[in-house]
């Protein structure tokens, strides 16, 4: 918080309401030259409606907009841009039918004329090669053919492209939700290359290792108010966590390790790129992790175990039925036109009929249990599902799962994007399910979280190229074997 | 770091594996035009010559052209229910004031494509279903067309006439006009850098509209275009039928909307192919001539389009499973 001048932007007294809710209630927020704010808070604690504002895709109802030493009146998104503003928004904002070079165009007017495609193409590529070296995406590709990682890197490195107005400010809200840790260290530490170089990034992150790593000052939001920002040393992942507003506590609770092989198999899967005898198995009541770089194989091999309960798929043994929560809930998870309850329901129908017809004080009782069991946070869970927040839209993907008859529940990547204490709630709701019986199979690309599996497997080229027991499970063994040459394991 | 390489390798191989998926869909169009013409050359040798093939495909023409006004709605997620009334009125309007009155009728179809305009803009800032809209103006463009010309009549304007039978040496002018408009209309929106704008809204509004465009304008473009496109085909087609009726275009609407799903469009996302519309366009106007080279009365001709399309939208389907399947 130096000097004024070098302030790139400056909040004065933001508020901004949506009909009855407050989601941002006076906020003064300031980034400055050649330093990188982290935002935190929980979901629902106005970050994205900061952003958006900054950005210039949301009018505040009140309150200064100060850029470079100027007041804006009339702040649109044309301006911000123009400005040197940049902004990567948490749902992705690609165009899926478009090639990556044609989604670079979309953001420089000035590309245009003869050969504007490669010229595009160019810029894209020299910006990739730069932050993610062997990324592997050709920028003739249509984006909506890449892997969600990929066009989460795609879109990430098409805000750091510069053709006539100047970058002054990124702006990355949840920047590495979708990117494997390797790729994600690569995209920070470009961040700090950037901001070394004189532009100034605000980095919002549910992931506080990262906030805490690479930021120089850390803002903390909750209910709308900025309730702390000081220098990022003055922190610590406790103190973050109180701040929010959750409850500092060590993140695994484990029960005693039950050794291997006393309950039953409820799934044993083989890889079908696997050569040697290698094989997944989950017994009765375990939780176990799928780990590895993002894309090798591990939801692949999920899908194929929830089709072998439906049908024989070779190689695949399944004794029970089984649940997907989904991990890209947009896409696969919710119904977007339903309510909540309908969203929740859905996977328990049979139970939920009276003869014929789907009976609807079944299924609002049903849907209430839950609410209450996995604490939804709405007013009414007739609500549609998109009247939540991502995190509270997830619960209720894990209230569908959980309801229903399956002993088996796998999941994909569930807890992209979802605030820290919406996250360990989850966690020892998956605890206390395990301990009844069920079998959980975990995809997570992150650490924190294999650490409440029971057993780690790790993936690498669709294969499985390390069995960890719990004991066996740190942070060094998995990166390196994720990254382990195939045939050396 | 050679083992990070060694990631970006392996992750390079779904998207190599979407590269036949992708030509074989591309391929598709082409593929069932061929069909047809093989059809009918089998059945009826003579038919493909200069005379045959002119005979044959100029009544394409203003199939095509609808085909790529309703491609324009299509690209930003609409569908015009209205556009073979349109092609009525316009026909009307060309047969009767455009002959005799040139200035006027002039005026009256730059109106009528203002009105389109004007429909684009009304469903963006009203934010209305293009279906409902477009229903309306369905009857809008019959009533009027009824009112220029009650019963069938009217003459097509001398210029017309001769431009629509105008005889290009050696390959006939249907053809050339065919690709005359898939070449300008596929540089259009899928080379210009605009282009890429106008379909990007049809894939993500949001993305475009916070990168600082205007989706108002966009729709408007689009919606005019659909204007031009459909005056275009109204034109065409008087210049070949000669004559009018208030209800020429009948059959148009849907006819324009099949073309576009069978050259490769998708309803939803700002998935279109110019090229590929026009060639279903043409598939489906000749589809007619193999069912009467076959001798199936006119009456099955419609199911048999219909038919045509389910069985090119089924190997679409097969082809995007088997890709499933491999990535």
């Amino acid at each position: 918080m130096s000097g004024l001048p070098l302030d790139i932007v400056k909040l004065n007294g933001v508020e901004k309401h949506f009909g009855a809710v407050r989601a941002l209630a006076g906020v003064d927020f300031a980034a400055s030259v050649g330093e990188c704010v982290g935002l935190v808070g929980h979901n629902g604690a106005g970050k994205s409606t900061l952003m958006h504002v900054l950005a210039g895709t949301l009018i505040p109802n009140e309150g200064q907009i100060i850029i470079g030493a100027e007041p804006q009146k009339d702040y649109t998104v044309v301006l911000a841009q123009k400005l040197g503003i940049r902004c990567v928004f948490q749902e992705l904002s690609l165009c899926p039918n478009l090639t990556v070079a044609e989604n670079v165009r979309v953001l420089h007017p000035l590309i245009a004329g003869w050969g504007w495609r490669r010229r595009a193409g160019e810029l894209i590529r020299n910006k990739l090669d730069e932050i993610f070296p062997g990324h592997g995406i050709s920028a003739d590709a249509v984006v909506g053919d890449l892997s969600i990682g990929k066009r989460q890197m795609v879109e990430v490195a098409r805000a750091f492209t510069v053709t006539e107005a100047p970058l002054h400010l990124v702006i990355l809200d949840e920047p590495t939700s979708s990117l494997d840790s390797h790729r994600a260290s690569q995209l920070l530490s470009h961040v700090r290359r950037v901001v070394a170089s004189g532009a100034g990034c605000v980095l919002i992150s549910h992931l506080l290792g990262e906030i805490l790593e690479y930021s120089d000052r850390i803002v903390v939001l909750r209910d709308g108010k900025v309730v702390a920002a000081d220098r990022a040393s003055a922190f610590n992942r406790d103190k973050l966590v109180t701040t929010m507003g959750g409850v500092a506590r060590k993140m695994s609770s484990p029960k005693e390790a039950v050794p291997r092989g006393t309950t039953p198999v409820r799934v044993s899967a083989r890889p079908t790129k696997q050569r040697d005898g290698i094989e997944l198995i989950a017994h009765q009541g375990e939780i176990v992790g799928l780990a590895g770089l993002s894309g090798h194989g591990q939801t692949e091999i999920l899908l194929s175990i929830f089709k072998a309960a439906i049908r024989r798929v070779p190689g695949i043994k399944v004794t029970d039925p089984v649940a997907l929560v989904a991990g890209d809930r947009q896409t696969d998870g919710i119904f977007p036109l339903w309510s909540i309850t309908q969203n929740i329901g859905i996977r328990s129908i049979a139970s939920l009929h009276r003869g014929f017809l789907i009976s609807p004080q079944l299924e609002n009782r049903f849907a209430e249990r839950w609410r209450a069991r996995i604490n939804i946070r709405t007013l009414d869970m007739r609500n549609n599902i998109l009247s939540l927040s991502g995190g509270n839209q997830q619960k209720a993907l894990f209230a569908r799962a959980l309801g229903s008859e399956a002993k088996i529940v796998l999941m994909d990547d569930p807890m992209r994007g979802v605030d820290i204490s919406t996250k360990l709630e989850v966690y020892d709701l998956i605890r206390s399910e395990a301990n009844t019986g069920r079998t959980f199979l975990w995809y997570t690309t992150e650490m924190e979280e294999l650490e409440n599996c029971d057993h780690v497997y790790v993936f690498r080229n669709r294969r499985i190229v390390a069995d960890l027991r719990r004991g066996e499970l740190n942070e060094e063994r998995v990166i390196q074997s994720s990254f382990e040459e195939v045939g050396q394991s | 770091m050679s083992s990070a390489n060694g990631a970006g390798a392996v992750r390079i191989s779904p998207a190599a594996l979407k590269a036949p998926r992708r030509f074989l869909r591309a391929a598709l169009p082409a593929l069932s035009l061929a069909l047809v013409l093989l059809g009918i050359a089998w059945l009826n040798p003579r038919a493909i010559s200069y005379f045959g093939l002119n005979l044959m495909l100029n009544l394409g023409i203003p199939v095509a052209l609808a085909t790529i006004a309703q491609m324009f709605v299509i690209t930003v997620n609409d569908l015009d229910l209205s556009i073979g009334t349109f092609v009525s009125f316009v026909g009307c309007v060309a047969a009767t004031w455009l002959r005799d009155y040139p200035l006027f009728g002039s005026v009256v179809l730059l109106g009528s494509i203002c009105i389109y305009a004007l429909v684009g803009a009304v469903i963006h800032l009203r934010n209305v279903p293009s279906i409902v809209v477009t229903l309306g103006m369905l009857f809008v463009w019959q009533g009027l067309a009824i009112l220029v010309l009650p019963k069938p009549g009217g003459k097509a304007p001398a210029w017309l006439h001769d431009l629509m039978n105008f005889h290009t040496p050696y390959v006939p002018f249907p053809i050339i006009a065919a690709i005359a408009i898939a070449a300008l209309v596929h540089v259009g929106v899928m080379r210009t850098s605009y282009g890429a704008i106008l379909r990007g809204s049809g894939g993500n509004a949001n993305a475009i509209a916070r990168a600082g465009w205007s989706l108002l304008k966009i729709k408007v473009i689009m919606f005019a275009l659909a204007g031009v496109f459909g005056v275009l085909s109204g034109l065409a087609l008087i210049g070949l039928a000669t004559s009018a009726d208030a209800n020429i275009g009948k059959g148009y609407t849907l006819l324009s909307i099949a073309g576009v799903i069978l050259g490769g469009g998708e309803f939803v996302g700002g998935r279109v192919s110019p090229i590929g519309a026009v060639i279903g366009a043409l598939t489906l106007t000749l589809a007619g001539t193999l069912l009467n080279f076959m001798r199936i009365s006119p009456d099955w001709q419609v199911g048999a389009q219909g038919a045509i399309l389910i069985i090119v939208l089924a190997a679409r389907a097969i082809i995007n499973r088997i890709d499933g399947r491999t990535a």
